[in-house]
């Protein structure tokens, strides 16, 4: 509840004394329910001297002065009040009351009190994390705060995910700025249970974050011991199973023979299955792929703190499987926390919060060409697994199966690779308070990883000509480094002057840097083919001639290749000053500033300005304002302000020869240079202006919360790295490359609206909160000339399918318009001409001619899709009666697109069952083409493989029963409760791949699903137990 | 008064730490272990591995070979399907439009091979070393080579003499004239035969044999045959060339950079790519895209059977003619002639592969087998200068010397004197045109020769004339051009 800084800050107050002093002890419970409050903050007025209840609703203050104010305070209840002049024990009753906006939120280098707030902050709570159990703390944000999507490209244990606040604006970089207790670091290698809270900064709250704020900014804190309070243990624990919850509709054996007839006879060939009885449904490659997996986490914490002392120590460790291949992309995380806070005098604190994360990883090729999914989708079913031998059985080689689909279990089994971090992070902090109004502030934080990976590429036979073999097996190593820090150095001042002018002026500076280094290496000749034997250690040079003699000869010795990279430090040097202003608690103001500079950039463009300002008015803090009416608490703001983005590719301000330039002289491999990526010395600062209107309220006794807001932002000289550019400046040549680009504005603007109810009836508590964004993205500019920048692909060597162009949101789709099936010929004969390197024929797909000319080519493409929703929404309900608890998450996505792009149109590779209903004849179709193995133009890009991907997820429904106090008390423990819990439960919608939800990430291309990894379901039960 | 001392002992900190911060050598800290381009160029070794980065771009045109084949009436598009490699597919048919993305490759990589040389050319007065006029020479060799490639397949295109492209030339540096471009080629290679050692120091490099042979080529194109003529007699007179008697030694790993070999772009097996970089290859990817699709036997090893010889172009070649066997692998014969042979019937099966170029076994293929083959491109043989001195000469009405150099071939391609040609005017021409086809099936020249002799029309199907003489810039290029280049008539 309270920042750890606030706390501090207010301990070190604690050191004036008084004269006449007292003892005063006691216990606060809640005036309805009598049960204890803990965390109830216990404040002598007029010094800085307070105390936090513990778990027992405790609380003792030694040293109050006589006569003294001691206000005790709580989130959700009214305030108390109470003079003491004697020392005695006391039981405090506090009133519910949902003056709840006393929350203290951190904001950037500062904390304020949530009512103070101006700017658009979320606040996701730890009680959240703990409900929704994410795996990846980054979920907890999916559905939980309005303007944020979290998308994933892969459900892939231990894949990553992207963060989205408010729309995409930038094409380099649109991930917000995320910050651990202050320093730069990855929210989603935490044990989700040591967050005590995850704030999201929306609007130009965040310019203090200058160039990082653009994307918004997510502030991890931690969990930290209190002071004053017994050793308190908690012990987590839940273990389940995952299944997909998806299995694509594919043609059964039957149905792919008798269609691969229907299309060798429109193509004028032989029939490949004269003979079709007998083949049955065959094999389903999606259940020989997908598999039952398991998982399992477990948590130990432990946190309490003395006088001078606080302390929180925790370990976890989560497994998990992959619902593809088990073991084979499976994922396991290890963390151990240690969070220290040592009051060394009065005036100067100490603290520090150090995190280990060990990471392992494996991981199958996913989404495209290759992937296990790829492969099941296409592999016919009249394939069986197994050989009559028990051998993998080889998709065969002959002509119509393509010579890059293979049996996708061959392909699990032949998959070898291992990856490991070990990383290491924390921060020092020292806080010194020389007077009762300044604060200064330093604070080291850093941020390690040491990452090693091996990938064994097995000598196998795929069967004839087959991409995927290997003739010479190799073994690849790697083993990186990556550091950075964060130091800040700041210091708060803050003061009133006659009596209701609030100000508080913060001043300081902030340095960042990143560093990596890293070697590779490839051995070829692995000792029996076998992973055991994988490691550069034993493997050797580059032939196989031994090795075709005597399988089991060990490798000649000889040179692996090497390589490495030490990367150009990233540095970013920053000063910035705040000043708040707060007029009798109802007019606020804020004044933000903050100067940046970043080497991301050549030295004339290298420093930016970020400036904003941000008003807020307590309306229901003036006089005329009935807090007693329907309206209890009301609040106005406003924001604007300028932020940046300095996310550009390492030196792309500068021209390299980086290059490959190698040729061959006198039959030796020669190496020469060549330039690298094309250079932009001109490129800048992308920056970002945001506009916030909101307004706070509580209505019906403070049960009911509505917020809203409306957002505007528009960004400025977009940095685009590889946009397409033309071939002639050489960017397609070996390790070449487009530069990147300051070519465009975006903007976002939409309203968030949050509505929370919370209320009970008698024992039935219940909670209720929806929240729901509109997106209207749109590019307003293209600086290029020609107005678009192209991303993507589909299928093999068409036009990219993706577009950022003036007038439409990023990402638009960009293809064909269909406009039915050609019935006859005569239909084809009074259309305009398919000019699309293809003849035309009946039961082809009808092309529309956009622009009019009389033909149709490509350049009647026109906008077909996109990819960013027009509303998000979440809904989030919590139930409990007496010891039972139940709740459900769900997020929804409503107006986006998706392009198909996971099928081969190979003539014998499976199809999607929607071909049953295809054109076979006049009037059998006007939607799906017909099947043939000549050429055509069906399978261009068009509207025909676009679909809408809309849907309604009900991510988490989770039943607990807490065991009674009573029965539990005797043991010493304070909660032991047992859940169930199923994550993933259900997915409406109408689209037809794996994965709904999915998207990679790519501002322009992200919408493409090659066969996405679907998220598994999460069926689970669980422990809470606390000491 | 002592808090604001501390204030501002802060205050003065801050300030000094973001000083020393903020300086120049602090933020753009120089790149670890990489080289700055434009400060490049200090040295002789300096100039010679920025010609290897310029060399590195030949590699990339095997697209070329195989699409002055396949669109040419001597190969079909083969492949295992109608979409597969579309762009190739629709090549053959002629459909082609300007979005291709084969084409796309050709100007996409010939364009990085000029940007590569004019990198050299840029900074060539920046250091002085004795055998400056070697590399430029060879610099200049490449970038008409590069240039060559393009005005074949495009016409006229953007030239900025000795400048690298920047960002933007697209739109305002107009088309060149073909002419023009022509001029720039002449110049190149007139600069290059006069500064190149007639021996090379290192197999692969260009030569002045090699420049000869190329400018009387580009004069050829022009229609310029007293001038081709005359650079290519000076070339034969040198005496630096001879026919290799056995022909079907010539395309074996063992004959690369035989006496025939006047230019030969050279390749490896010793390292590969993947499907993502075909460019980035050191090895020949036609060769694998040529191969036998699912061959099982002895000789060869399996491919993707692409570029396959219509059975018109192997009833060409007379009785007695020893390169039909070389040139065209005849697989029901030789499945019939071996055991142990299978294969795999792909798109427009005809039963013939184009033999000079499918994967041999024995190759060690590192990275990926079909895209790392070793077999070099004989870009240009003595064979093909013979033909075109020939030409020359025949059609600026020396019936003799055009006689003389094709009966040469004529002589090793039957092992005996009793094919000679006696014909005189257009029948000569017309016969040494006939014997380019024969000699040089397979090795990409045949389309190009159509066209600059006016014969596609009716030989190719689907041919367009006044269309399909060049082929369309890519879509991509004109957009990128802002309305700056015209696309190709017909396109």
């Amino acid at each position: 509840m309270k920042s750890k800084l606030m706390f501090i800050a207010f301990l070190l107050f604690s050191s004036i004394g008084y004269s006449q002093l007292l003892e005063v002890s006691g216990k606060v419970v809640d005036s309805k329910t009598n049960m204890p409050l803990v965390g109830v903050n216990v404040e002598i007025q007029n010094t800085s001297q307070f105390y936090i209840t513990d778990v027992d609703g405790n609380f003792k203050l030694s040293k109050v002065p006589s006569g003294a104010k001691l206000i005790f305070s709580f989130i959700g209840y009214k305030n108390f009040e109470l003079k003491v002049n004697k020392s005695q024990k006391l039981t405090i009753e506090m009133q519910a009351s949902s003056e709840a906006l006393e929350e203290i939120v951190v904001v950037g280098y500062g904390s304020k009190k949530k009512r103070n707030v101006t700017g658009s902050v979320s606040v996701v709570s730890s009680k959240t994390i703990d409900d929704l159990k994410p795996i990846n703390a980054t979920q907890a944000l999916q559905g939980t705060v309005a303007g944020v999507v979290v998308t994933s490209g892969s459900g892939a244990p231990g894949s990553g995910f992207n963060i989205r606040i408010r729309g995409i604006s930038s094409n380099s970089n649109n991930a917000p700025y995320t910050l651990i207790d202050g320093y730069e670091g990855d929210i989603s290698l935490l044990n989700p249970s040591d967050i005590e809270s995850v704030t999201v900064l929306k609007d130009a709250q965040a310019s203090v974050y200058g160039s990082k704020g653009a994307n918004g900014v997510i502030l991890v804190t931690t969990k930290m011991g209190k002071k004053n309070s017994k050793v308190r243990v908690s012990f987590n624990s839940y273990f389940g199973y995952q299944e997909t919850t998806k299995k694509i509709k594919l043609l059964d054996a039957t149905e792919y023979a008798l269609l691969l007839n229907e299309s060798y006879g429109n193509g004028g060939q032989a029939l490949p299955y004269p003979i079709v009885t007998g083949l049955g449904r065959g094999t389903d490659w999606q259940d020989q792929v997908f598999q039952k997996a398991g998982i399992n986490n477990k948590d130990f914490s432990l946190t309490g703190g003395s006088e001078k002392i606080t302390y929180a120590l925790s370990a976890s460790n989560i497994a998990q499987e992959g619902i593809i291949g088990l073991d084979k992309s499976g994922f396991d995380r290890s963390n151990a926390r240690i969070s220290l806070g040592i009051d060394i005098s009065p005036k100067l604190n100490f603290s520090t919060n150090l995190i280990y994360t060990d990471y392992n990883r494996k991981s199958l090729n996913e989404n495209g060409i290759g992937s296990v999914l790829f492969n099941a989708i296409n592999t016919p079913a009249t394939l069986t697994p197994y050989d009559a031998n028990g051998n993998y059985t080889l998709v065969p080689a002959t002509p119509g199966y393509g010579n890059e689909v293979i049996n996708p279990l061959a392909q699990i089994e032949n998959t070898y690779n291992n990856y490991n971090q070990q990383r290491i992070n924390g921060n020092f902090v020292l806080q010194y308070k020389p007077t009762n109004d300044i604060k200064i502030t330093t604070r080291y934080g850093f941020d390690s990883a040491n990452d090693v990976g091996k990938t064994f590429s097995k000598r196998i036979d795929y069967g004839n000509s087959k991409v995927f073999n290997v003739t010479n097996n190799s073994v690849s190593q790697k083993a990186t480094r990556f550091s950075s820090y964060t130091f800040d150095l700041f210091g708060e001042y803050e003061k009133t002057f006659y009596e209701d002018h609030k100000i508080k002026l913060t001043v300081g500076g902030t340095l960042y840097e990143n560093r990596g280094e890293g070697l590779f290496a490839t051995g070829f000749n692995v000792p029996y083919n076998s992973w055991e034997f994988a490691d550069i250690a034993l493997a050797g040079a580059p032939t196989f001639v031994d090795l075709e003699i005597d399988p089991n000869s060990l490798p000649r010795p000889g040179v692996v290749t090497n390589g490495s990279y030490k990367s150009t430090p990233y540095k970013r040097p920053s000063i910035f000053s705040t000043l708040d202003y707060n007029y009798k608690e109802k007019y606020l103001m804020s004044f933000i500033f903050r100067r940046d500079q970043s080497s991301s950039f050549s030295e004339n463009n290298s420093v930016a300005y970020f400036k904003s300002i941000l008003g807020g008015w307590l309306v229901s803090q003036e006089d005329f304002f009935n807090k007693n009416g329907i309206v209890n608490f009301l609040k106005l703001k406003a924001s604007y302000g300028t932020l940046g983005n300095d996310v550009a590719p390492a030196n792309a301000y500068r021209s390299q020869l980086s290059g490959e330039g190698v040729y061959v002289f006198d039959n030796v491999i020669t190496p020469g240079v060549a330039v690298g990526t094309i250079p932009n010395k001109d490129l800048r600062w992308e920056s970002d202006t945001k506009i916030d209107l909101g307004i706070e309220s509580k209505l019906f006794d403070n049960r009911l919360e509505i917020t809203a807001d409306y957002f505007n932002n528009t960004r400025s000289d977009l940095i685009i790295s590889g946009v397409p550019i033309s071939g002639i400046n050489g960017g397609y040549a070996p390790g070449s490359g487009a530069p990147a680009v300051n070519a465009g504005k975006v903007k976002n603007s939409g309203i968030e609206l949050v509505l929370n109810y919370k209320d009970n009836i008698n024992e039935f508590k219940y909670d209720i909160g929806f929240n729901i964004t509109t997106i209207n993205n749109e590019v307003l500019e293209v600086n290029n000339s020609t107005n678009f920048i192209e991303g993507g692909a589909f299928a093999i060597g068409q036009l990219p399918p993706t577009r950022m162009e003036v007038g439409q949101p990023i990402g638009v789709f960009y293809g064909l318009q269909t406009d039915g099936i050609f019935q006859n010929q005569a239909q084809i004969n009074a259309s305009p001409v398919q000019n699309l390197g293809s003849p035309t024929s009946p039961g082809d797909i009808k092309f529309k001619d956009v622009n009019g000319d009389g033909v149709v080519d490509f350049k009647d493409r026109t906008y077909i899709g996109k990819a960013i929703a027009d509303y998000t929404l979440g809904f989030n309900i919590n139930l409990s009666y007496k010891n039972f608890d139940l709740l459900t998450y769900s997020y929804a996505s409503v107006g986006n697109d998706m392009i198909r792009n996971y099928e081969r149109t190979e003539n014998k590779l499976n199809k999607l069952n929607y071909v049953l209903d295809r054109w076979t004849g006049e009037g059998t179709s006007n939607t799906v083409p017909r099947v043939t193995t000549g050429a055509s133009s069906n399978n261009l890009f068009s509207s025909y493989f676009v679909e809408d991907a809309s849907f309604l997820r009900i991510q988490t429904i989770q039943l607990g029963y807490s065991l009674p106090k009573n029965v539990i008390d005797s043991f010493g423990i304070s909660k032991f409760r047992l859940y169930g819990s199923i994550n993933n439960v259900y997915t409406f919608s109408k689209y037809r791949g794996f994965d709904a939800t999915a998207n990679t990430g790519d501002p322009i291309a992200g919408g493409i699903d090659s066969g996405f990894y679907p998220m598994p379901r999460i069926i689970s039960i669980g422990l809470n137990l606390n000491f | 008064m002592k808090k604001y001392t501390i204030l501002a002992a802060f205050l003065l900190v801050t300030s000094a730490v973001i000083t020393v911060s903020c300086s120049k050598e602090f933020i753009n800290e120089e790149a670890p272990y990489t080289i700055d381009s434009e400060n490049y160029f200090n040295s002789e070794a300096d100039y010679n591995r920025a010609l290897i980065g310029a060399y590195d771009m030949l590699q990339s045109s095997y697209i070329n070979v195989m699409l002055g084949e396949i669109a040419s009436d001597n190969t079909l598009s083969g492949g295992e399907s109608a979409t597969d490699v579309i762009g190739i597919q629709q090549i053959d048919e002629m459909t082609h439009t300007a979005v291709n993305p084969n084409l796309k490759d050709v100007w996409n990589w010939m364009f990085a091979g000029v940007q590569r040389c004019n990198y050299i050319m840029e900074f060539k007065d920046k250091t002085d070393f004795a055998n400056k006029n070697q590399v430029i020479g060879e610099t200049r060799f490449l970038r008409a080579y590069y240039h060559f490639e393009l005005v074949k397949f495009f016409g006229g295109i953007p030239l900025k003499g000795d400048k690298r492209f920047s960002v933007n030339d697209e739109k305002s540096i107009p088309r060149f004239s073909t002419a023009d471009v022509y001029a720039s080629i002449e110049a190149d290679l007139q600069f290059a035969i006069n500064n190149l050692n007639p021996i090379a120091s290192q197999k692969g490099r260009a030569t002045k044999g090699a420049a000869q042979a190329l400018l009387g080529k580009v004069y050829l194109y022009q229609n310029k045959f007293v001038e081709s003529a005359a650079v290519l007699e000076t070339l034969i007179t040198s005496n630096t060339y001879s026919l290799v008697s056995n022909y079907n030694t010539i395309f074996e790993n063992s004959g690369e950079n035989n006496s025939e070999s006047v230019f030969e772009v050279q390749y490896t097996d010793a390292e590969g790519a993947s499907f993502g970089c075909l460019q980035c290859s050191e090895g020949n990817v036609a060769v694998g895209f040529n191969g036998i699709r699912n061959y099982v036997g002895p000789l060869f090893d399996s491919g993707y059977s692409f570029n396959v010889p219509t059975q018109e172009a192997y009833n060409a070649f007379e009785t007695g003619d020893r390169r039909r066997d070389v040139a065209i692998l005849n697989i029901t014969a030789w499945a019939a002639l071996n055991t142990g042979v299978s294969y795999g019937t792909g798109y427009k099966h005809t039963g013939f592969f184009n033999r000079k170029y499918i994967p041999r076994q024995g190759d060690a293929n590192i990275g990926d087998q079909n895209l790392t083959n070793p077999n070099n491109y004989r870009s240009i043989r003595y064979a093909d200068v013979l033909l075109m001195a020939a030409e020359a000469y025949s059609r600026s009405g020396n019936n003799v010397k055009g006689q003389q150099y094709l009966n040469a071939v004529r002589d090793r391609a039957f092992g005996d004197t009793n094919h000679r040609i006696t014909l005189t005017g257009q029948s000569l021409t017309d016969a040494i045109w006939a014997e380019r086809r024969l000699e040089l099936l397979g090795e990409g020249h045949r389309f190009f020769d159509l066209v600059r002799t006016g014969k596609a029309v009716g030989k190719i199907t689907g041919f367009t004339a006044n269309k399909n003489e060049l082929f369309p810039v890519p879509f991509e290029e004109i957009q990128f051009s802002n309305g700056n280049w015209q696309q190709n008539p017909g396109y």
